[in-house]
Order: C-alpha cells, then sequence, then structure tokens
C-alpha cells in the first residue's frame, strides 16, 4: 500500500523563542489538522525550552519568490547605498548619531 | 545534456566552491539532488532504526533517573528523525516514500543498529562509541553545502553532544562500580568497538561516491580522516574509563602522530550491509510493524480532518 | 490521618505515575507516526519525573534510609497501590489513548485539589507543576479521542471497544479506601465522589463529540490500592526491577 496521498499534510514551524523577538522558522513536521501540528510542534520543537509561542503553517500555503527572479528581486537594492546609516560620514562631535 | 544545463551546472559548482548554500528551489543538477536525498533519507532512517537498540532497555534501566535520561535520549532520536526527513521533503520526496524504501529493504541504514544491545553496559558504550562516531561524522555536515540538511544538522549536533556524554557516564559509572559492572563494561567495548570503526566506511580506496560528494561540500573529510580521528579521541577516553580496547595492533605511532590500528573485518561489514547482521530482520520487521498498525490511527486522522475542513466550507457557504 | 497513612498516599501518587509511565514509555519507537512517537515520550517523562518527585518525598518523610530508587526497584506487587487501570498492558494505540483518557481526566483534577490543598506544602508544590504537564495530556488525549471516534468507522468501532473494555476499571479511581477517607478529612486527599462528578463531565463531553457511548455501568473491578494486581503488573516489574535486584550493591 503506497499511501502518499494519505500521508498527514506537512506544516511549516515558526517558533518564537522568548518575549520581544519575532517568530523563526524552526522547521517542519506532519499533523492532520491546525490544532495538532501545534501540539506536535510543541512537542518536535520545544523539548528543551526553545520557545514561548508556536505559529504553524500549512506548507502548501506558502507563496515563495522564485529563485530565478532572485537578481531581478533583489540586484536593484545594491547600488541604494544611501539607505544604510553608514554612507553617512559625519564630523566625529556627533558619532553617536 | 543541453549547453543551457552545462552553464547551469558550471555556475552552481562555482557557487559550491565558494562556499555559498544551496536552497531548496535552487537550480541543482539532479545527480547532487539525488545523492543527498540518498545520504540524508539513510540519515533519518538511522536515526529511527537507531531508536531501537536503545529503546530495548528503557523498560529496564537500572534507576529512574536513568530510564529518564535513556527514555529522553531516545526521544531526540525521533526528532533528529524527523528533522532529517523534513530536509530531504524539500527536496521533492515524500515521508512514505522514503519509509517505503526503509521498509522493502532498497534503502540503508547505518549498519551499527543491526548488532544487539545485550547488557545495561550497552547504553553506555552505544551512547560513548556509536554517538560518538555519529557526531565526528555530523559536525562537518553542519557546514555542507545544502541548506536544509545543514541547519537540521546544527540542530541534531547540539543535541547529540549530550547523548555522548550521558553514555561516556553511563561507563565511567560502571568502570568505578563493582567487578561485576566493570565486566560488563569491558564486555561492551569489546563488542562495539569494532563496528563503530565501521560507521566510518570503507577505506578512502574502495569508497564509491565520496570524491562527488566531497566536490559539492556534502561531505568535508574522508572516511579514513575521520577514522583516524575518532581512534585517537578515544584511545586516551578508554584508559580513563581503564578499559582495554580490543585490539592488539593498537598502538602510537610518533612518527604520524597518530595511533595505528588493526584492519578491519570488511567481510563483516559487507554482511551486515547486505542484511546478514544480527538483528537485521528484526529491525526492520518492528519498523514496519508499528508503520502498519499505525496506518489506522494516521487514517482517522485525516478522515476527522477532512469532515471538519468540509464542515468549515459549509458554514462559510452559508454565511456568504 | 495517621503519619503512615500520609506517607502512604504520598507512595500511591508515586506508584500511579510510575506504573503509567513504565507503560507508556514502551511506545518510544513503535508510535503509529515519528510525530506522536515524540508525544507519548514526551508524556511518559512527564509521569516518570513526577514518580521521582512523590518517592522522593516519601522516601524522605518515612526516613528510613530509602530512597526513589529503593521504593521503585525493590518493592514488590504487593507493595505497589496504584490503580488497576495503569498497569493494563498498552494494547494498540486506541486502548492506550483511552487509558489516557481516563487517568489524564482524573488525575488532572486531583492534582487542582493537591496544588490547592494547605495541608502538605511539599505536595502542593509538586502537584502544580504536575498540574500543568496533566493539562497537556488531557488535552493530547482528548484531541485523540475525538480524532479516532468521528474519524474512520474502523477507528471509531477500535476506540469504542477500548473504552467498553477499559471502563470496568474506572470505578477503583473513585472508590474511596481508609487511606482516601482519613486523607479527605485530614485535608490533604480530595472528596472522590465530588471527583467523580468532575470526571464525569469532561469524559461526557469528550465522548459526545467524538460520537462515543458512554457504556453503562457495570461491575467495576478493584483490588489496586490494597496491592492485589492483576496478573500483568508482576511481570512488568520482574522486567523494571531486574537490574537492582540482580546487582543490589551496585550504583548505576
Amino acid at each position: 500500500m503506497s499511501s502518499t496521498q494519505n500521508e498527514w499534510p506537512l506544516w511549516e514551524v515558526f517558533i518564537r523563542s522568548r518575549q520581544g523577538l519575532g517568530h523563526k522558522h524552526a522547521g517542519s513536521l506532519h499533523a492532520p489538522d491546525a490544532q495538532m501540528a501545534i501540539q506536535n510542534a510543541r512537542d518536535v520543537y520545544t523539548r528543551r525550552q526553545e520557545g514561548v509561542s508556536i505559529w504553524v503553517v500549512p506548507a502548501e500555503s506558502i507563496t515563495a519568490s522564485s529563485p530565478d527572479d532572485k537578481e531581478v528581486m533583489f540586484d536593484p537594492a545594491n547600488d541604494k547605498v544611501y539607505r544604510h546609516p553608514t554612507f553617512y560620514k559625519l564630523p566625529d562631535e556627533v558619532n553617536n548619531m | 545534456m543541453s549547453e543551457t544545463d552545462k552553464n547551469l551546472e558550471a555556475r552552481f559548482e562555482a557557487y559550491v566552491a565558494e562556499e555559498k548554500k544551496i536552497e531548496p528551489k535552487d537550480w541543482m543538477p539532479d545527480s547532487y539532488r539525488k545523492t543527498l536525498i540518498r545520504q540524508i533519507s539513510q540519515h533519518a532512517h538511522s536515526e529511527i532504526v537507531g531508536m531501537l537498540p536503545e529503546g530495548n532497555w528503557i523498560s529496564r534501566a537500572p534507576s529512574l533517573k536513568r530510564k529518564a535520561i535513556l527514555l529522553a535520549k531516545v526521544q531526540d532520536e525521533a526528532g533528529h528523525g524527523l528533522y532529517l526527513y523534513s530536509a530531504a521533503e524539500t527536496l521533492g520526496v515524500t515521508r512514505n516514500q522514503m519509509l517505503n524504501d526503509l521498509h522493502t529493504g532498497k534503502a540503508k541504514y547505518s549498519s551499527i543498529f543491526n548488532y544487539p544491545t545485550l547488557t545495561w553496559a550497552d547504553m553506555g558504550a552505544v551512547g560513548w562509541l556509536v554517538d560518538g562516531a555519529a557526531i565526528m561524522n555530523q559536525v562537518p555536515l553542519c557546514k555542507c553545502s545544502y541548506g536544509p540538511y545543514a541547519r537540521a544538522m546544527v540542530r541534531v549536533c547540539k543535541e547529540e553532544s549530550f547523548h555522548q556524554r550521558q553514555g561516556f557516564q553511563v561507563m565511567l559509572n560502571l568502570a568505578q562500580g563493582t567487578d561485576e559492572q566493570k565486566d560488563m563494561a569491558q564486555d561492551a567495548l569489546n563488542r562495539w568497538w569494532w563496528p563503530s570503526l565501521m560507521m566510518f566506511g570503507p577505506n578512502d580506496a574502495d569508497s564509491p561516491h565520496s570524491a562527488q560528494s566531497m566536490k559539492w561540500n556534502i561531505k568535508r573529510f574522508s572516511n579514513d580522516e575521520l577514522r583516524q580521528r575518532f581512534v585517537d579521541m578515544t584511545v586516551p577516553q578508554a584508559e580513563l574509563l581503564g578499559l582495554t580496547i580490543p585490539d592488539p595492533d593498537l598502538k602510537w605511532n610518533e612518527e604520524r602522530g597518530h595511533y595505528d590500528f588493526g584492519e578491519i573485518q570488511w567481510e563483516e561489514f559487507y554482511n551486515v550491509i547486505q542484511g546478514n547482521g544480527p538483528c537485521n530482520k528484526e529491525r526492520i520487521a518492528a519498523r514496519v510493524k508499528a508503520h502498519d498498525e499505525g496506518a489506522w490511527v494516521r487514517e482517522a486522522a485525516n478522515a476527522y480532518a477532512k469532515k471538519e475542513n468540509e464542515k468549515r466550507s459549509k458554514s462559510a457557504t452559508h454565511a456568504a | 490521618m495517621t503519619e503512615d497513612q500520609h506517607i502512604q498516599a504520598i507512595l500511591r501518587l508515586g506508584d500511579d505515575t510510575l506504573v503509567l509511565g513504565q507503560r507508556l514509555s514502551a511506545w518510544c519507537g513503535h508510535g503509529p507516526i515519528l510525530e506522536e512517537d515524540i508525544a507519548l515520550s514526551n508524556t511518559a517523562l512527564d509521569l516518570i519525573g513526577q514518580a521521582r518527585n512523590f518517592y522522593t518525598l516519601a522516601a524522605a518523610r518515612e526516613n528510613q534510609g530509602r530512597d526513589e530508587d529503593k521504593l521503585a526497584f525493590f518493592r514488590s506487587d504487593r507493595d505497589f497501590q496504584n490503580h488497576l487501570l495503569l498497569e493494563l498492558p498498552n494494547g494498540h494505540f486506541g486502548d492506550t489513548i483511552v487509558r489516557q483518557f481516563f487517568f489524564s481526566a482524573f488525575a488532572l483534577e486531583r492534582y487542582v485539589f493537591l496544588s490547592r490543598q494547605l495541608m502538605d506544602a511539599e505536595v502542593a508544590g509538586i502537584a502544580s507543576k504536575a498540574l500543568k504537564e496533566l493539562q497537556y495530556h488531557w488535552e493530547h488525549s482528548a484531541q485523540w479521542i475525538i480524532r479516532l471516534g468521528d474519524g474512520t468507522e474502523e477507528s471509531h468501532n477500535k476506540v469504542q471497544q477500548s473504552i467498553h473494555d477499559l471502563w470496568s476499571y474506572t470505578g477503583e479511581l473513585f472508590e474511596a479506601d481508609e487511606v482516601d477517607q482519613a486523607g479527605f478529612e485530614a485535608g490533604l486527599l480530595p472528596n472522590l465522589e465530588l471527583l467523580r462528578d468532575t470526571w464525569n463531565t469532561r469524559i461526557d463531553d469528550c465522548l459526545q463529540k467524538a460520537t462515543l457511548q458512554r457504556p453503562e455501568d457495570g461491575w467495576m473491578q478493584r483490588g489496586g490500592k490494597q496491592g492485589i494486581h492483576s496478573e500483568h503488573l508482576s511481570y512488568m516489574l520482574a522486567e523494571m526491577q531486574i537490574l537492582p535486584r540482580t546487582y543490589p550493591d551496585a550504583s548505576w
């Protein structure tokens, strides 16, 4: 019985490691539904106190940018050096700005 | 191979040579993808088959503390298997396909787990030697070229170092214990030493996939290099335990700056890989049994989720 | 409540959790799916941890030079006073989940009481930590009861059968003997009649969501608290205790 279509769906797991930080991708797992996905994520990814909050997202619901578009999407930011604070040389007297 | 593929491949190889990471949706040569699927799934299978020989002693752990530690450790291995299956899934293979390959004997796993765990001291020896050898293999993988595999390995390695330490501590307790405990510890070392050395795989000259994997930064050190490093690290630890490594040829080579050691029984190695180890059949039978007996459970959860989804979409339609 | 009864009450808490933890840990490596394997092991670890805390406390109170391991490994089945439900073989996943479901609903309510009582602060301390764990165990088992009950026809029938098979072991949870009675009067232990009501509400609620039938109350098995066990316990202990019994002078 090859039951690939019966496999529990894949979920991506995001963990907030402590209050004040954003959720970060921790990994993925299989679960039949969202509630079980949360429980499984707790058991799989927070066994060592790694988290205070969990998000689970069905892997198929994630829309990703295409790697083929990497250059089109991200290279144009290359020459906008003036967006970075280090671009601006200020007199030493105001170096805390 | 078309001109475009050749270009892509050349770009890929240059990219990897610069120690850059490949991510799931990036272009990669088919053979790179296949090699990774094979290696990561084997690795995942090794973790979950590896739960069995140690799981064998959870019910008989000699103290409640040891019971809790061992259970936590074997549970970690389930977690490692899960991280690794997930990493392999990013390459376009499903966990069910991988499990199917394991259950039908198509996929391999580390042959060390086809040896039996006969005494409590084996919990020490497995942690100390087998996990020690595994870490030696795994630490370089944290830097491997495939992002999801490297990230899974970072997580695995963090957790593995607890495993090796607890194993060494079990050995230390036995080695400092009663005469019977010392005998138990020596006996375990006698049985696990050579299979542990075999874990690094065939000698470099006989290792078919190694060169390509090194070029792709999937493998960073050769089998023999890692094996030597393991021997050099382990011999002083055995001395500290007051145990004797079962190899009459083992001695320090001043000139090389390494320990020399005896020849591995490769005939045994290949036989265990081919299914003739003491526990090959039991290990696979146990995995197949768990999977088959769990089928109705997995199906029930799927069926329930489907019903709930239908209910939800129905009420959504009504609301609209 | 005599000092002996007080210690006995603590020991029973340890026995319940150790026996169930030992049973549950046998799932490690054999679960229906990797994710669930990990979940069951987590539950087993919680229970073994609770047992260690209760045994350590009982050992300190009796002050006879025993420790958690002496209590776990050097008492015979007649000395164990766990409920019969917990020592039964694991059966299939549905059997195990139903047992978790029945026991978690009970233990959760018991810990609610134990964590609030003022008679024994150390028991209250262990119970309030365990309470959080039990809330999760309850949630986990209830989620599964609903999925198995309202899943496929096969799963429905299987888990309904498990409920029937285990039902006669639930009566003992609420049958007070002298220790329970004395503990209740002293303010240490809950009123088991009241606890039965909250247990019933939890169980009935969830069974209804799961489209499962609650069996008729009939004859109930009893004896665990008196040390008269099923045939299964002494096998379980023989396996669990073999190393310390074989090498009584060794430390591990």
